[in-house]
């Protein structure tokens, strides 16, 4: 092998900061990072290959194992890429429930995240505050999904069953109580001045290098590029909803960080009116008897019923021959899925256009130049989950 | 409206190399030809009434009966108009297709992928190897003759018998 003067190290895949099995290549001149490369694919399952072998309403199952941080938000933009090929209308109180749901989601990923980036620059105290909350929103998704991690909760056409009594009373409480809690964290870090030092100027990215590089969500804003699929293409009622998108300036892992609690703030405000506005009504679509099941009542009453749910179960549906691509703003960034139906009952193929895959590809042009020590922040900054990356 | 207008100007400009312009479900998609690829790219980034300077996605499909057997579609956003498109390609078996990733370096990455999972070949692509299965994988999955369930486990795997030897 040729003498170099820069030495290559390896960082993971088993290493706690790169949250889960990503394994960079790095080569160092000294302290500093001349060149890194990402290895991925330890967590590859072949999703979009056993999407194919499945029935739409299967294939769900699959997509809470993506992003594993944020089940739901992937369950809506399946169910939503399904609705579109399909040309359903969803009720209005389902949607309202879809976004109250997602946001929760978001506040639950964003915590995590929060937790996980802080412990990851040494400031531990706050994973235990951040874990709290988070295991508040788990107990309240709990309640209606009856899953912590893996609800496949929203179904093709509305959701799986409508909310428990106590669901809204319980949201509502973590709703008026969540701001100050957000106060308590920012008292931690936001003016904390190791926390600004081990941040500010790190692993910057400008607007157009995020462009460039195709990145979404929380780091192409914290870049001042104000796209967010929940105001660009509204889904799921987001119209309906007054809320804003936060902008950072620098583009660097501070203000990704401010973005974040930003949006945290926000996803409250639209739980709060998604709670206040809910309506009444069906939960799932009524105008679709060949998509949704029967309720429970009914198949043991009437015999149709219970051979319309067996064929939705069994069988699934044949939509129309398309393609379409529907998309989210999830925790992370856009997610997507693109559908091409041959009329069968199986997706003829699925692609999911996944955020962190595409913001992982930005990682080396970021921590190029820096110093070693802040490729940990780097990774945290992105916020990374492999479940997505690898699929 | 810019939706339209994309489809007008590209047969404005490339009148040989548009091959179909569809619309399902109010999303446009516009086949091209493969070989002025680059071109028609380069003119949808670059065109001011168009800017399309994202591209969010990059997708290999294979339709393996049908001929030419692959169809690549890039999906772009332009941040200016705030309208996507998708621009689709069709590639044969064993045929090659020229890399955009200098266009949008999001695509290295994306390229990447449809080369390990369907074996299309992108010319002039910087780093062009497998990026989510090992490098010693045989086959590629998303391809439709690949088995669902894999490599035939009772039989010992292609990689240990190189070893072996």
């Amino acid at each position: 092998m040729a003498e170099s003067r820069y030495m290559t190290i390896n960082m993971g895949p088993q290493h706690p900061a790169t949250h889960g099995v990503l394994r960079l290549l790095l080569e160092l001149d000294g302290e500093i990072i001349v060149k890194a490369e990402p290895h991925i694919g330890y967590l590859h399952r072949g999703i979009e290959k056993l999407a194919e072998s499945m029935t739409y309403p299967q294939a769900l199952t699959l997509t809470d194992r993506l992003d594993y941080t944020s089940a739901l938000s992937n369950n809506l933009a399946y169910c939503l890429a399904v609705e579109k090929l399909l040309d359903i209308n969803i009720p209005k109180r389902a949607q309202y429930l879809r976004v109250l749901m997602a946001e929760l989601q978001r506040i639950a990923a964003h915590l995590l995240w929060l937790a996980t980036h802080a412990l990851d620059l040494g400031a531990m105290t706050l994973l235990f505050y951040a874990f709290r909350e988070r295991e508040t929103i788990m107990e309240i998704l709990e309640l209606a999904t009856g899953a912590r991690l893996t609800p496949s909760f929203i179904r093709i056409g509305g959701l799986a069953s409508d909310i428990p009594d106590t669901f809204l009373p319980r949201v509502k409480a973590f709703v008026e109580d969540f701001p100050k809690r957000m106060d308590d964290y920012e008292t931690l870090l936001t003016e904390n001045i190791i926390w600004k030092k081990r941040t500010t100027n790190i692993a910057p990215m400008s607007a157009e290098e995020c462009i460039q590089y195709g990145v979404t969500g929380p780091v192409l804003r914290a870049s001042g590029v104000s796209y967010d699929v929940r105001k660009a293409y509204p889904y799921s009622s987001y119209e309906d909803f007054d809320f804003e998108i936060p902008l950072g300036r620098n583009g660097d892992v501070y203000d990704r960080y401010l973005v974040r609690l930003i949006e945290m703030r926000q996803s409250n405000r639209i739980v709060k009116q998604a709670a206040e506005k809910l309506p009444g009504g069906p939960f799932a679509a009524v105008d679709a008897p060949l998509v949704v099941p029967p309720a429970k009542e009914e198949v043991g009453r009437d015999i149709a019923a219970l051979i319309r749910h067996f064929k939705i179960m069994e069988e699934g549906f044949r939509p129309p021959c398309g393609e379409v691509y529907a998309s989210v703003e999830s925790s992370k960034g856009e997610l997507g899925f693109y559908l091409i139906s041959d009329g069968t009952n199986k997706p003829f193929r699925m692609r999911i256009r996944p955020p962190s895959f595409i913001n992982l590809a930005a990682l080396p042009k970021m921590i190029e130049g820096q110093m070693v020590a802040d490729v940990v922040a780097a990774i945290g900054s992105i916020d990374i989950v492999l479940g997505e990356i690898d699929r | 409206m810019a939706k339209c207008m994309a489809g007008d100007l590209l047969k404005e400009n490339f009148p040989e190399a548009v091959r179909d312009c569809e619309e399902f479900r109010g999303e446009t998609s516009i086949t091209v030809d493969a070989g002025r690829l680059r071109e028609v790219m380069t003119f949808m980034k670059e065109e001011e009434k168009l800017c399309y300077d994202l591209l969010l996605d990059l997708a290999g499909v294979d339709f393996n009966d049908r001929s030419p057997r692959f169809m690549i579609a890039y999906l772009l956003h332009s941040t200016k108009f705030n309208n996507k498109l998708r621009i689709k390609t069709t590639v044969a078996e064993g045929a090659s297709l020229d890399t955009v990733s200098d266009i949008w370096l999001a695509a290295d990455y994306m390229e990447r992928e449809v080369y390990d999972m369907f074996g299309i070949i992108f010319n002039n692509h910087p780093n062009l190897k497998r990026i989510l299965l090992t490098d010693d994988f045989v086959g590629h999955p998303l391809r439709k003759d690949f088995p669902v369930k894999g490599a035939d486990f009772d039989q010992p795997l292609q990689v240990c018998l190189e070893e072996e030897q």
